[in-house]
C-alpha cells in the first residue's frame, strides 16, 4: 500500500489514508506519552505543539512517520525536540537478566535499603548543567544510576523499576498511534469516561457485533456518547451503507469524536443525521426540512475540543481538513429507509428513557433485524426487556455485562493486573420479529 | 448472511424463498440452521413444519406446525450462526470474537490470516469485518475439517470472502505469498509460539496479532517468543455475565394507609388493637445475574509488529 508523505498527494490518496500506515500533514493521531501515563489526540502540522512537563515540542517531526513509531523527547541547542528513536525499549540490557532470573532465586533483597534521601548525590542543578552541555536523556539516566549508592543492591526487578521511573522523567517517550475505534474508545475511557457514558472497549465491540454491523448495512443509531458509536459504525461500514445518527428534538447530539478518526470523504458521506421525527413521519412538510437543515449547519461548525485538551495547540490552517461527516439525511434516502427498514439499531442514550425510545424506533427496523442497546444502569434495560417481551416485539432478548481482565505476563511473575476496570456497562440485545402475527 | 448480498439482505420487501438459509428459533437456547427446500419438513417437539408454508413469509415470522406449535424464522447473522453451527472443535464465543475483531483493528479491506479454522465460528465474523473488499485466508491441518468449513462458508454465502487452506501452520508457517501483506493474524493453536516467527514475516509494519490459548502456560511461552519482534504485548480475559429479568410481586406493609400512593390492589385489615393496617402488593421488574456462566474460555494475547 502506498502512503502519502507529502501534502500534494493527499487529495488523490484520501482513500488510502484510513488504512494508511504513515502519517501526513493534517492527519489525526493519538499520542501515548510514557506508556499510557498521558494520552493526547492531536492533528499533525508544522505548527502543532505538544507540551510535556514544562516544555513545548513541535509535532512536525511526526509527519510522514509510520504509526507505531516511538519518539524521544530531547533537549538541543535549538530547544526541545522530538527525536524518532528506532529502538523503542530503554530497558534493553536489563530484560535479559530478568529472563534468566526466572529460575535463579534472587539473592538480593531490600533489607538493607534505608529511605533517608542520601542515596543520590546528583542535584537538580547538576542535571540541568549536564543538559546545557548537551547530554541526552539516556546519558542522564546512566549518570543517575552510576551515582546511586543503592542501585547495585536493588533486586533486578526494582532496578528495572528505577530505570523506568527515571526514563519517564528525563527521557519521556511518545508513541504515535492510529486513531481507530479501539484506541479512541480506550483513550476516552481512561481520560473522559463520562463523555462516552462509561462505555468500555469490549462493550463497544459487543454492540457492533450484536448489531451485525457490516458493509452495506443501514444502521440506525442514537448516539449520546459523543459520536463514538457513530464513528465506530462508520469504520466498520468502510464507505458503504449508511449510519443514521438520529436525535430527538431540534438539535443533533455532539459528534466530536467522529472527527478524530481519519475518515476518507467516502466514509464521511456515509454518516448522515436525521431527527427521529422525520424517520417516523409519513410525509414531511418542506418548511420542516428547511428548519432542520439550518440546525444541522449551526451544530457542525462548533466543537473541536478533544484535540485542544492536554495543551496541544490546534494548528490554524489545516492542509487536509477533515471532511464534513453528518450531513442531514436527504429525503430520498430517508424514504428508502422507510421502504426497506434499517438493518440494525444501536442505542447509547443514557439520558433518554430506554423503553419509550425503543418502542418508537423498533418499527423502523426490517423484520429479523438485530439491535443492541447500551446503558450504564441495569434497570432501564430490565424494564425495556420486560416490555419488549410483553408486547412480543422481539425475541432472543438478553442483558449481558462484559467483564475484562488484563494480565501481567512475565517469567515467574504472571498474575492478573492489580488494577482493573470493574465496570464497562450493560447491553440489551435481541432480534425484532414481525408484529402482525 | 451479510448485507453485501443485496438480493439477500433483510428488508421489509424481502421474504423467505426456496434455498434460503434460515435460523429456526424455538427458545433463546434452542435454535437450528435450516436450508429451506420446498417439499421438505422440519420435525421437532412442537410438531411437523412444512417448508412450503414458510416460503413467501418475511424473516422474523412466527410459523406453525401441524399441531399448532410455533417457531420463529430468523435471517442468519454471524452471532446466530455461532449458536447453531456444528461443533467440530471447541469454538470461540461472542465476547471473545467481538473483542478480537475490535482489538485487531480489522476494518473493511483488511487481509487477515487465521489458523486453525476449527469450526469457523470466528472466521465468519472475520469475514463480516473485512467485507466487501478484504479477504480472510484461514488454515487448518485437518483436511476433513477444512472441507466442512468450506461447505459451511458456501452455505452462509461467505465463500467469496474466505479461502480455506489445508496446512500445518505450526510446522510450516504461513505461505510465503502473504509475506508482508497481512494486516492482522489470529492464532488458535496448541503451540502458538512455533508459528510466531512466521506471523512476524507475514504482517505489515504495525500489524496486529492475536493468539488465543486456554492455558496460562501457553500464554507464558508465547509472550516470551513475542518479545523479539513484537511490541505492545497485552493479555486479556473477557467474559460475559448475563442477567435474568423478572416481574416479582412483593407485599408491603404500612402502619397507616393514608399516605399510600401505590395504585395496586389494597387490603385493609383491622388489627387487634383497633388500628387499620394496609397491606398491598406491588410488582416490579427486577434483574439479577444468572446463576451459571462460562467461567473461562481462553486468554487473548495481542501484540503489534515492531
Amino acid at each position: 500500500m502506498s502512503s502519502s508523505t507529502t501534502s500534494e498527494n493527499n487529495a488523490t490518496s484520501s482513500n488510502n489514508m484510513m488504512n494508511g500506515r504513515k502519517t501526513w500533514e493534517g492527519c489525526s493521531v493519538l499520542l501515548d506519552i510514557n506508556d499510557g501515563d498521558r494520552l493526547v489526540f492531536a492533528r499533525l502540522s508544522n505548527d502543532a505543539k505538544l507540551k510535556i512537563g514544562n516544555k513545548n515540542y513541535s509535532l512536525q517531526p511526526l509527519i510522514g512517520c509510520a504509526f507505531g513509531s516511538v519518539f524521544q523527547a530531547e533537549s538541543g541547542p535549538q530547544g526541545p525536540f522530538l527525536f524518532h528513536s528506532l529502538t523503542s525499549s530503554l530497558q534493553g540490557n536489563n530484560t535479559e537478566e530478568i529472563k534468566d532470573g526466572q529460575v535463579n532465586v534472587e539473592s538480593r533483597d531490600n533489607r538493607a535499603l534505608m529511605d533517608n534521601n542520601t542515596a543520590q548525590s546528583l542535584t537538580g542543578d547538576d542535571i540541568e548543567a549536564m543538559r546545557r552541555q548537551g547530554a541526552r536523556g539516556n546519558e542522564i539516566i546512566e549518570a543517575l544510576i552510576a551515582d546511586s549508592a543503592t542501585f547495585e543492591r536493588k533486586t533486578s526487578f526494582s532496578q528495572e523499576k528505577y530505570r523506568l521511573k527515571k526514563q519517564k522523567k528525563y527521557a519521556p517517550k511518545v508513541l504515535m498511534r492510529r486513531p481507530v475505534a479501539r484506541s479512541i474508545c480506550e483513550a476516552y475511557f481512561k481520560k473522559y469516561p463520562t463523555k462516552i457514558g462509561f462505555l468500555r472497549v469490549d462493550t463497544l465491540s459487543l454492540l457492533l457485533s450484536m448489531a451485525n454491523v457490516s458493509s452495506n448495512s443501514d444502521v440506525l443509531v442514537v448516539d449520546m456518547v459523543g459520536g463514538l458509536i457513530t464513528g465506530a459504525v462508520a469504520e466498520r461500514l468502510g464507505g458503504t451503507g449508511f449510519v443514521c445518527n438520529s436525535y430527538l428534538g431540534k438539535s443533533p447530539y455532539s459528534m466530536d469524536i467522529v472527527r478524530i478518526f481519519n475518515f476518507s470523504d467516502e466514509i464521511c458521506k456515509r454518516i448522515l443525521r436525521s431527527p427521529i421525527s422525520n424517520l417516523l413521519s409519513q410525509k414531511e412538510s418542506p418548511e420542516q426540512i428547511l428548519q432542520d437543515a439550518n440546525v444541522c449547519n449551526v451544530e457542525s461548525q462548533s466543537n473541536d475540543q478533544m484535540e485542544n485538551t492536554d495543551n496541544t495547540n490546534i494548528p490554524a490552517k489545516r492542509v487536509c481538513k477533515a471532511a464534513k461527516a453528518g450531513e442531514k439525511a436527504p429525503q430520498e434516502i430517508i424514504d428508502s429507509w422507510k421502504e426497506n427498514g434499517f438493518s440494525s439499531l444501536i442505542i447509547a442514550a443514557p439520558e433518554m428513557d430506554t423503553w419509550t425510545l425503543v418502542k418508537d424506533l423498533l418499527p423502523l427496523l426490517s423484520n429479523s433485524a438485530p439491535f443492541a442497546i447500551y446503558h450504564q444502569y441495569l434497570q432501564p434495560l430490565a424494564t425495556c426487556m420486560h416490555n419488549l417481551q410483553l408486547e412480543k416485539m422481539a425475541i432472543g432478548l438478553q442483558i449481558s455485562e462484559p467483564w475484562l481482565r488484563e494480565y501481567q505476563v512475565l517469567p515467574s511473575r504472571t498474575h492478573p493486573c492489580m488494577q482493573m476496570s470493574a465496570f464497562g456497562g450493560y447491553i440489551l440485545t435481541g432480534t425484532k420479529i414481525c408484529s402482525s402475527s | 448472511m451479510l448485507a453485501n448480498d443485496l438480493e439477500k439482505r433483510i428488508s421489509f420487501k424481502r421474504s423467505i424463498s426456496n434455498g434460503d438459509l434460515v435460523i429456526v428459533y424455538e427458545k433463546h437456547d434452542s435454535m437450528k440452521a435450516v436450508t429451506v427446500s420446498e417439499g421438505s419438513v422440519l420435525q421437532n417437539r412442537f410438531g411437523v413444519f412444512k417448508h412450503s408454508d414458510w416460503i413467501g413469509n418475511p424473516f422474523g415470522s412466527k410459523v406453525f406446525s401441524n399441531k399448532g406449535g410455533f417457531v420463529y424464522l430468523l435471517a442468519p447473522t454471524p452471532e446466530l450462526w455461532t449458536l447453531v453451527l456444528s461443533h467440530r472443535t471447541q469454538i470461540l464465543y461472542i465476547a471473545d470474537i467481538s473483542f478480537v475483531i475490535m482489538y485487531l483493528e480489522i476494518v473493511p479491506g483488511c487481509l487477515v490470516l487465521e489458523s486453525g479454522t476449527g469450526s469457523g465460528s470466528l472466521t465468519t465474523s472475520l469475514a463480516r469485518a473485512v467485507a466487501p473488499t478484504g479477504h480472510v485466508y484461514t488454515f487448518d491441518f485437518h483436511d476433513q475439517r477444512a472441507g466442512s468449513a468450506r461447505d459451511d462458508f458456501e452455505r452462509t454465502g461467505l465463500s467469496s470472502l474466505i479461502s480455506v487452506g489445508v496446512r500445518d501452520i505450526q510446522g510450516e508457517g504461513f505461505p510465503d505469498e502473504f509475506t508482508g501483506l497481512a494486516d492482522s493474524v489470529f492464532l488458535d493453536l496448541p503451540q502458538p509460539w512455533l508459528a510466531i516467527p512466521s506471523v512476524a514475516k507475514m504482517l505489515k509494519q504495525d500489524g496486529t496479532l492475536c493468539s488465543f490459548s486456554p492455558c496460562i502456560e501457553q500464554v507464558q511461552r508465547s509472550c516470551e517468543t513475542l518479545q523479539t519482534c513484537f511490541t505492545d504485548i497485552r493479555t486479556f480475559e473477557v467474559l460475559l455475565r448475563t442477567y435474568e429479568v423478572r416481574e416479582e410481586k412483593m407485599g408491603t406493609f404500612h402502619g397507616d394507609g393514608n399516605d399510600s400512593n401505590v395504585s395496586l390492589p389494597c387490603k385493609r385489615r383491622q388489627c387487634s388493637d383497633g388500628s387499620y393496617v394496609v397491606s398491598t402488593t406491588i410488582s416490579s421488574v427486577m434483574a439479577r445475574p444468572c446463576g451459571e456462566a462460562r467461567g473461562h474460555t481462553g486468554y487473548l494475547t495481542f501484540a503489534r509488529l515492531k
